[in-house]
């Protein structure tokens, strides 16, 4: 459950509330940017994504290395993976 | 090499692996690094590295798996919250299965408890707000990765006045072990591989303690099987160079100063408690989170009159030394027979991260590769 999860920002859904819609191999889901408000996150910036939560900026290379990493970790990942398509946040 | 080859840089594994046996010849002794994270225990085991790495370096396992170090009193207090009548139980998936003495959190499920896996606390906000008649409690484990995002849930469920919504809070604080593994004197230890992601909140600062009062190195490191790779490498330098420090080898995304937002929400909703039991290690003094009485109203502790369970670990369980790295998965006497991911008898069998599961799933296949390669 310590891995992050890469996404890349393509909407800031509500910036009072700091909520964020990522999307992970195609796939989006709400994120709660809370964490990174003084960064200033904004769309087309990658991000690592734990438990929800934006956890640190990171760049796009460093989304690809980490995607393929946690691919290669095999099944007990693939089921973090889902966890994070499938439930949804306020 | 079979295993380097699955690397995303096979050329760039292998130079890095002769550099290591070049040092450690000059260095002409045997060294043991501990990585504190369960995720680099996984990424150890996945891609063999135990076995790439030449004998003078030995890997330990660490106490960095937040499942793994609950101890079974929580988990028993767990299941009787999520047997009240009206509750709603929410858990990360990984605690489902682990064992408490009358059964783990799935077991209770299927007896009939509404308990609901989240794959973030905000989903169990949600939960209690789609279901006012209903007490929602979430089973808040993790180190300082995972504190601030239960932080945040916290501060935004006291925005929205929400009351039918409360944590059980079992976060705990990556130093303290760190320090208790330190000063029991089972263990020969001459560096750590730090963990990665707890440090993108805590930064590296934490660690300073490390070189200043133990003497020992430390390097703070990513999960890709490289990045383990060269931060042994990192380690075998500071020994050849007369150097002891905290290094970054993880740069890339921790920062020394950490994330102050993040901390700075955590000291505003948790309290450190003057003491918490962790499973194999006992009770250590300040390493755990509880809600701050500011918050209080959000504390399942309080609102539910916990029985608060203090329960021995079950007897054939050797997670605690597992946890200490003082032995080996396999050397516990229930490893693959009595205890396995199936039907774990302690922890470390249950969350991919946990030394037993992680040598369970891939170490063991290594192992027989290794030692056929040696026979031939
Ligand atoms: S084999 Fe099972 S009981 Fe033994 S240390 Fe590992 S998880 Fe604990």
């Amino acid at each position: 459950m310590c891995l992050g999860i890469p996404g890349e920002i393509v909407e800031v859904v509500d910036a009072d509330e700091h909520l964020a819609s990522v999307e992970v191999s195609g796939v989006r889901r709400v994120i709660s940017t809370r964490l990174l408000a003084d960064e200033h996150v904004g769309v087309g910036d990658w991000v690592l994504v734990h438990v929800g939560f934006a956890m640190s900026k990171i760049d796009e290379h460093e989304a690809d290395v980490t995607l393929d990493q946690i691919r290669k970790l095999g099944r007990t990942y693939d089921e973090e993976l889902e966890a994070f398509m499938e439930t949804e946040i306020v | 090499m079979r295993f380097v080859d699955e690397f995303r840089d096979p050329a760039a594994a292998r130079s890095l692996l002769g550099v290591i046996e070049a040092q450690t010849q000059r260095l002409g002794r045997t060294l043991s690094f501990m990585e504190v994270c369960g995720g680099h225990t996984h990424t150890i085991y996945r891609h063999g590295l135990e076995h790439l790495l030449p004998e003078a370096v030995q890997l330990v396992h660490g106490p960095g798996c937040p499942v793994c170090v609950i101890p079974m009193g929580r988990v028993d207090d767990a299941v009787w919250l999520a047997h009240r009548p009206g509750v709603i139980f929410t858990t990360f998936g990984d605690m489902m299965r682990v064992p408490g003495t009358e059964g783990s959190l799935l077991q209770a499920q299927a007896a009939g408890a509404d308990v609901r896996f989240v794959y973030s606390p905000l989903d169990a906000l949600k939960i209690a707000i789609d279901n006012p008649d209903k007490e929602v409690v979430f089973f808040a484990v993790g180190f300082e990765t995972t504190a601030p995002s239960t932080a945040v849930t916290i501060a935004r469920a006291a925005a929205l006045n929400v009351t039918n919504f409360s944590i059980f809070c079992n976060h705990v604080l990556i130093e303290p072990p760190l320090r208790a593994i330190l000063d029991a004197d089972d263990l020969d230890l001459d560096g750590f591989i730090g963990p990665g992601h707890v440090s993108t909140v805590v930064g590296t600062t934490v660690f300073d303690f490390i070189p200043a009062e133990y003497g020992l190195p430390i390097v703070v490191t990513g999960f890709e099987p490289l990045d383990i790779l060269q931060s042994v490498e990192m380690l075998l330098a500071q020994f050849e160079d007369g150097r002891c420090e905290v290094e970054n080898q993880y740069a890339r995304v921790v920062r020394r100063e950490g994330n102050p937002a993040a901390l700075a929400l955590m000291q505003q909703v948790f309290a450190v408690r003057d003491t918490f039991e962790w499973r194999g290690l006992g009770y250590i003094p300040r390493s755990g989170y509880g809600i701050h009485p500011d918050y209080e109203r959000f504390d399942a502790e309080k609102k539910f009159a916990l029985p608060g369970v203090r329960v021995e670990d079950p007897p054939a369980c050797e997670c605690g030394s597992v946890l200490r790295g003082v032995i080996k998965p396999w050397e516990c006497k229930v490893f693959g027979t009595a205890c396995t991911p199936e039907t774990p008898i302690g922890t470390c069998m249950v969350s991919p991260e946990g030394a037993c599961a992680a040598y369970y799933n891939f170490g063991r296949l290594h192992r027989e590769a290794a030692q056929a390669v040696a026979r031939v």
